[in-house]
């Protein structure tokens, strides 16, 4: 057989393979090129970035819980225009498929921001953050209504000829019609899931875990939750699925594929294991011999709802 | 050098106490690239609580009898779930371990003096610091606290390298016919402070945050450089998720917010903005 074609398509954008590193899990991509080949992966997506620089939330910012962590970070950030100085040139030449995630306080900064990038080079795609569940003014007061997660989209696609990806929050209770108001907006894809807005308390000082109180839950923790919504956005929305949440390994890989997930982004676990990359891709090429698949993209949506065989296994 | 991560069999686990353990590690390749003040990334193979590793500074390059390096050792001392785990390993269990990470100490030269400062597990990285030093013949003192006596490890080793020894105990109490100050430890670290000669001295530390303010305040007071290596809450250890932030100042510039993964743990102890 031949080697397995693992290249999937994004609209416009043609990626060699689905993984892509996720926002905030993955610094800007540069602080891994001596870990990882980045022109490897399928695509790296930058941590949010607005307008300014930010310094985010004073640290505690993390805890781990079981499976998982809560991060709140606050979206620490150089700002789009050193983003795009000093930080870009370095990922084109590593020959990355770079994914900014673009973040605003209003309406007109998520515009502005989208202007820098589309007048610089070498931006694959646009992945708007309408979902850090982190920060005070913005993000997910887009994501949280309709009417925001479409102006908010609809005023993106009019300032850029980018892909734009709208990021969605699982913070609400039907995630697929947001899914489809962002369709409707003109989106070119959407990812999910951000992070489950999450809290932890230490029972010893009565005190939160980390200072910003509330937190968003990543990692395996959240993954049945995340493929069921990867699932009911896929059967709503035409426009390709990005999914993530919790994933692993190949195997985690494949699910969000069944599901419906075009490509997949992996956070979490590439702070477990930088080295996760190369390990998932064999894993891949493995599920794909074993199954006699020539193309990963026949696996999008490729979920067979029979129920299962009753066994004690 | 890239780090490099191995599953890595625990060779040994020698208790120290109820509390400090040794967890020796068959990791040549990460052994051959540490330079003293680098840390690890460890966590026990195929469990998901806890998911994250846990950072731990370098405290032996282990060497076999030919003098190949074999691996390396961290001093644990059993705190939360993730170290009593790693508390009651026993030989021959497997832990993830990613390193050699991190900015390492400045090792000084003679005339230079170099004082090392310890409190409490802080003592792990200035096993490998004192060999470098001992290597280039410059004096070297460890100043080195905790709260009782029994708490205190390794005090043959760094007495057979020549290193002076000032101990202090919160409970004033002495380790081994060995004469303990009662006290923190910065009381004898300022005494020397005063009466350091025109050569200088270098001062490291790493320890408790409170101690590690203390001593950088200090050795600024006596117009003195240090190194202090910090401890954060740390997620990846490769500057991926910005959780191990400390406030490092410029010159004049603003603070900011910088890794202390990638740009630390060891720091220049005038840059540290202390809260």
């Amino acid at each position: 057989m031949a080697t397995p074609d693992l290249s999937v398509a994004i609209g416009s954008l043609t990626l060699p393979n689905p993984l892509i590193a996720a926002s905030g899990c993955f610094g800007y991509g540069l602080e891994y090129e001596h870990v990882v080949d980045l022109a490897a992966l399928g695509g790296v997506v930058s941590k949010g970035l607005f307008m300014k620089e930010r310094q985010g939330h004073p640290p505690p910012r993390i805890v781990e819980t079981p499976a998982g962590m809560i991060n709140a970070i606050g979206l620490q950030g150089i700002g789009v225009h050193r983003f795009v100085k000093e930080k870009l040139p370095l990922l084109n030449a590593a020959g990355a498929r770079t994914f900014v995630n673009v973040c605003g306080t209003t309406l007109d900064e998520y515009v502005e921001v989208c202007k820098v990038l589309s007048d610089a080079e070498g931006v694959a795609a646009i992945e708007l953050n309408i979902s850090c569940p982190n920060i005070k003014e913005g993000g997910i007061q887009f994501g949280c209504s309709l009417e925001g997660t479409y102006g908010v989209v609809n005023a993106v696609k009019k300032a850029t000829h980018l892909p734009v990806i709208p990021k969605l929050t699982p913070n609400v209770t039907d995630v697929a019609s947001f899914a489809k108001a962002a369709e409707d907006a003109g989106a070119d894809a959407i990812s999910l899931v951000n992070t489950f807005l999450a809290m932890a308390i230490d029972v010893e000082t009565r005190r939160p875990k980390i200072t910003n109180v509330l937190g968003g839950l990543s990692g395996p923790a959240i993954r049945p939750i995340a493929v069921r919504m990867v699932w009911e956005c896929y059967n709503l929305v035409k426009i390709p699925v990005i999914g993530m949440g919790g994933i692993t390994d190949a195997r985690d890989v494949i699910e969000f594929m069944l599901a419906g997930s075009t490509a997949v982004q992996i956070g979490t676990q590439n702070f477990v294991d930088p080295f996760v990359w190369t390990k998932v891709l064999d894993g891949l090429a493995d599920y794909m011999t074993r199954h006699n698949i020539a193309k990963i993209s026949d696996l999008i949506g490729a979920f067979d709802p029979t129920p299962p065989k009753a066994t004690h296994a | 050098m890239p780090p490099v991560d191995i599953d890595a069999t625990v060779i040994a686990n020698v208790r120290l106490s109820r509390d400090y353990s040794v967890l020796s590690l068959a990791a040549p390749e990460v052994g051959t690239r540490t330079r003293p003040g680098q840390f690890v990334m460890v966590k026990p193979t195929g469990v998901t609580d806890p998911l994250l590793r846990r950072p731990f500074s370098v405290f032996e390059v282990l060497r076999n009898g030919a003098g190949e390096v074999t691996g390396v050792s961290i001093l644990n001392k059993r705190a939360g779930r993730s170290t009593k785990r790693l508390y009651e390993l026993e030989p021959g269990d497997v832990v993830s371990c990613l390193g050699p990470l991190g900015v390492p100490f400045t090792p000084v030269a003679a005339p230079r003096q170099a004082w090392m400062v310890a409190g409490g597990v802080g003592l792990a990285p200035f096993a490998t610091l004192a060999e470098t030093l001992a290597a280039s013949n410059t004096p070297t003192t460890l100043f080195y606290g905790a709260r009782t006596a029994d708490e205190l490890f390794y005090l043959d080793f760094f007495e057979r390298l020549g290193i002076t020894l000032v101990l202090t105990t919160e409970d004033g109490g002495h380790a081994a016919g060995r004469h303990c100050i009662k006290g923190r430890v910065t009381i004898p670290l300022e005494d020397a402070l005063k009466a350091v000669g025109p050569a200088g001295a270098m001062v490291y530390a790493c320890g408790p945050e409170p101690m590690l303010e203390a001593v950088a305040k200090l050795a600024a007071r006596y117009n003195q450089p240090s190194e202090v290596s910090v401890e954060r809450v740390m997620g990846c250890g490769l500057g991926g998720c910005y959780s191990c932030v400390v406030p490092v100042k410029h010159g004049g510039e603003n603070a900011n917010l910088v890794r202390s993964c990638i740009n630390g743990p060891v720091f220049d102890g005038a840059e540290l903005v202390w809260d």
